[in-house]
């Protein structure tokens, strides 16, 4: 169940890192909408399948419209929504499974366009929802249940390839902290083009990473993730690959590069388009030799 | 002999320029007022392989691409080996002799079609000699064939007239090694032209003319044979305000691309082909189940998997009918002429639009590529549906229950009112994912009952009253045509069922169909497609089928029928 509809049959575990996403989302459409003025008919969220999917029946109060569709499909969906309607706000919100296992093949295309999407990618390292297999992130050796005898697969580092395959919008986060997460989501809809929000995001019943990230400061343990030192150059493509050759999770805007997006650039196409009437390109075809 | 229809065709090599010679021969005959219809083969390669391209040229409307050749111009000995048994009775073969020879006493005589081309001062007008050499043959007008070339050739550059000239020269040259053979295959009648403007089309254009014609504004697609030439089309054409096109990086981007702005309130389409369109089967599936209006076409060639890209079978229908899993069966438009695929891809936008979900347009590589004068149809008279939509005030849901009692209530459109969230998993009113039964039953019966919405397309219906009805589908319609006819013409008591929408069908043809009359349908696969699911629904329907990977000849299924009936005929 959920507070709008208490019909709804779905809910995450307690204290699942999505809630925490799910408000820092909600936080950031509102906020987006009242700073542009727009109504939040005009935000349009985009879910792939697992656990992650549910976002989209769970953000509270005015509602956005919504896609639940198929399963590492949200980039196309929302290529397809967003290319018809370019004054929608799309954004995406996919589990690490869904974005890099099946729906990886999507994320080079969407960045060589440039499309003006925002995806946020809930990044818990396994596969929940069918119950703990092991996932793209999931840790060299981690047993599973679909790796019992251990995970025999390198982990994909996500950061690492969306600055290879050229996004032009890397931040990353974790779920905990969702007034500031709502910030860097609100920020990456307000850059013209594709940018991407890796949020990690605990499952707290396979894959439970909360003391991982955060450490245990009153025990001396560090915890991988780390705030980006504030003199870190965003703009800066060495900066930013310097930063992920480090050990850790950085959090922050990891990179940014504000060229054209796919529909500036396609509104320069369309400036030197042929401006023919369908009645001149039927005739065309009319029979002369 | 005066004769009203020749089939010339062209054998050899992927660029000899096979098909431009066919082309050109087509042009000059429509423009004469003769009905044309060219069909090529070729291998899928860029370039070389063995490959022909031909062309029919009738007084009457040309229904398929004949029973055979009337002449055969053969630019090497493989072609000559392979075309020779199409060849005519009185048919005549022109060989390439710079490139083999053949005995002496045969139906045949050769050209060296480059050396006396280069004679002329212009080597590229070596198609022009050979067309020269088939336009005597059949007596067709050089009048015709120079206004051609002038034409052709008049492009405003220095020079032009030297070619056009040689050109003509070429033609003569042509000419004159036919005279000195003494063969002729006849007289072509004069033509009656038209009354009407033409214009002279592919299917996989005037498919493309005709989704556009309803107001599509959204095109996604990847490139494959045969479907390549829609991408192309669109490309070039599908622009201007609120319009979009846009090659995508596979056709598992394109049916989602489709998919996200069916959903923001576009109308869009993407063509594929079979293995595409397998890639497409999930996304399919979303379509139905959140209703988003798309159409998708497949353009059918060889399959299974890669299959024939250039070649024509109608083996995709099952997969069409049923493309994904679960309860599940689209609507789904099958032109079988150039004219037909014009209006099925306005008609398959346009039911996309009233029903408020996915349609499949079903074409096939015969269709494709086959150039034909047609009619130039009336874009004003093409009606463009939209959806409905909801207003503010409206009290309805997205996914509210309906028996079909009422007009089908309207879709939330992102940017109004009305938000919701279309869902690939069962849902309730607002699209909240939910397994309670009541929601599965209430909702598989409203995306089955929106199915009545659809009709409007082209059937034909004659002789029902026959116990024998011959009911082709797709591009075997031609060719049946031509067998009905001529089986009619012999006395044989048989009827004619054709039908553009293959589901739903038409009221008036499900009628015949369950009056229980044995239904014959011809149909170029291996299963018998189309007459399997005919008896899945209880009709008393059976296939002549046929793999090559070649259209039916009309001669053949005379034939066939003839047999199936007990009807002795001549062909």
């Amino acid at each position: 169940m959920s507070k709008r509809n208490p019909e709804y049959d779905f809910a995450w575990c307690p204290g699942c890192g999505d809630f925490g996403v799910r408000r820092a989302l909600q936080v950031a459409l509102e906020g987006y909408s009242i700073e542009h003025e727009e109504p939040q008919a005009n935000n349009v969220v985009v879910a792939g399948i697992g656990c992650s999917g549910n976002m989209v029946h769970l953000v509270e109060g005015d509602q956005p419209f919504g896609i639940h569709g198929i399963h590492g499909r949200t980039l196309p969906i929302s290529f397809g929504v967003k290319m018809g309607r370019p004054e929608l706000n799309t954004v995406v919100v996919a589990g690490d499974g869904d974005f890099l296992s099946i729906g990886g093949e999507h994320i080079g295309p969407a960045a060589s366009r440039n499309v003006d999407i925002t995806a946020v990618v809930m990044d818990n390292g396994v596969y929940g929802l069918t119950k703990g297999q092991s996932s793209p992130t999931s840790e060299f050796g981690a047993i599973t249940t679909s790796t019992p005898l251990g995970k025999i697969e390198t982990p994909v580092s996500p950061l690492k390839n969306y600055m290879a395959i050229g996004v032009s919008y890397i931040a990353s986060y974790y779920s905990s902290k969702p007034r500031i997460l709502a910030k860097l989501i609100q920020e990456a809809m307000n850059h013209r083009g594709f940018s991407i929000v890796h949020v990690q995001s605990p499952c707290t019943t396979y894959n439970d990473t909360y003391d991982l990230l955060k450490g245990k400061p009153k025990e001396g343990i560090q915890g991988l993730a780390y705030d980006i030192p504030e003199d870190h150059n965003p703009y800066s493509a060495d900066a930013a690959n310097e930063l992920l050759s480090k050990p850790g999770i950085p959090l922050g805007v990891i990179y940014k590069n504000e060229g054209k997006s796919l529909q500036d650039r396609y509104e320069d196409l369309q400036a030197k388009a042929p401006n023919r009437t369908d009645d001149e390109i039927l005739d065309s075809y009319l029979l002369q030799i | 002999m005066d004769k009203h229809d020749f089939v010339i065709r062209f054998a050899g090599e992927g660029g000899q320029g096979l098909v431009t010679s066919a082309d050109a021969l087509a042009r000059a005959a429509a423009h004469a007022g003769y009905f044309v219809q060219t069909h090529s083969t070729f291998p899928s390669q860029i370039m070389g392989g063995p490959a022909s391209s031909q062309v029919r040229i009738s007084t009457t409307p040309v229904l398929s691409s004949g029973d055979g050749v009337d002449v055969l111009v053969a630019l090497n000995q493989y072609a000559f080996d392979h075309h020779i048994d199409d060849l005519n009775e009185n048919g005549v073969t022109v060989y390439n002799a710079e490139e083999y020879d053949l005995p002496e006493g045969g139906h045949y005589f050769g050209i060296k079609a480059d050396e006396l081309a280069k004679s002329t001062g212009n080597a590229r007008a070596a198609n022009m000699v050979t067309i020269g050499a088939v336009a005597h043959l059949i007596d067709f007008s050089l009048v015709e064939i120079d206004e051609f070339i002038t034409q052709r050739f008049t492009r405003g550059r220095p020079g032009d007239d030297e070619i056009i000239e040689a050109n003509i020269k070429a033609v003569r040259l042509g000419v004159d090694v036919a005279k000195s053979s003494g063969f002729t295959v006849g007289q072509l009648e004069a033509p009656t032209a038209p009354d009407y403007q033409q214009i002279v089309i592919t299917g996989n254009a005037a498919l493309s003319m005709g989704a556009m014609a309803a107001g599509l504004d959204f095109y996604a697609g990847y490139p494959i044979s045969p479907a390549t030439t829609v991408l192309v089309w669109m490309e070039n054409n599908l622009w201007g305000k609120g319009r979009f096109v846009h090659q995508v990086a596979s056709e598992i981007e394109a049916i989602n691309a489709i998919l996200g702005a069916g959903f923001a309130g576009k109308k869009a389409m993407t063509a594929t082909a079979g293995p595409g369109f397998s890639l497409m089967s999930e996304g399919l599936g979303l379509a139905w189940m959140a209703e988003i209006p798309l159409v998708v076409t497949n353009v059918q060639r060889g399959g299974p998997a890669t299959g024939l890209p250039t070649k024509s079978e109608q083996s995709d229908l099952m997969a069409c009918l049923h493309p994904a899993h679960g309860d599940i069966t689209m609507p789904l438009l099958a032109p079988g002429t150039i004219e037909e695929c014009f209006y099925a891809g306005a008609l398959a936008t346009n039911w996309a639009e009233r029903y408020q979900g996915p349609v499949i347009l079903v074409s096939e590589f015969g269709l494709a590529e086959r150039g034909e004068n047609i009619r130039r149809p009336d874009l004003s008279a093409v009606s463009q549906e939209s959806r409905a939509t909801v207003s503010e005030g409206d009290t309805g849901k997205r996914y509210d229950s309906w028996d079909g009692s009422t007009p089908l209530p309207g879709m939330p459109i992102p940017g109004g009112p009305g938000a919701y969230v279309a869902n690939g998993s069962e849902h309730d009113e607002i699209g909240d994912t939910t397994h309670l039964p009541h929601h599965h039953v209430r909702l598989m019966e409203r995306r089955f009952k929106k199915l009545d919405l659809l009709d409007g397309a082209h059937f034909e219906i004659e002789n029902a009253d026959a116990e024998v009805i011959i009911m082709p589908w797709g591009s075997s319609k031609g060719p049946a045509r031509e067998a009905y006819d001529r089986l009619r013409e012999q006395g044989a008591d048989i009827g004619w069922l054709y039908s553009v929408a293959l589901h739903p069908l038409p009221e008036d043809v499900l009628e015949i169909l369950k009056s229980g009359k044995r239904i014959i349908v011809p149909e170029l696969n291996y299963l018998g497609q189309w007459s399997a699911l005919l008896r899945q629904d209880g009709y008393n329907a059976e296939s002549i089928t046929q793999y090559t990977g070649l259209p039916f000849r009309p001669a053949d299924l005379v034939v066939s029928i003839g047999e199936r009936i007990g009807v002795g005929v001549t062909v």
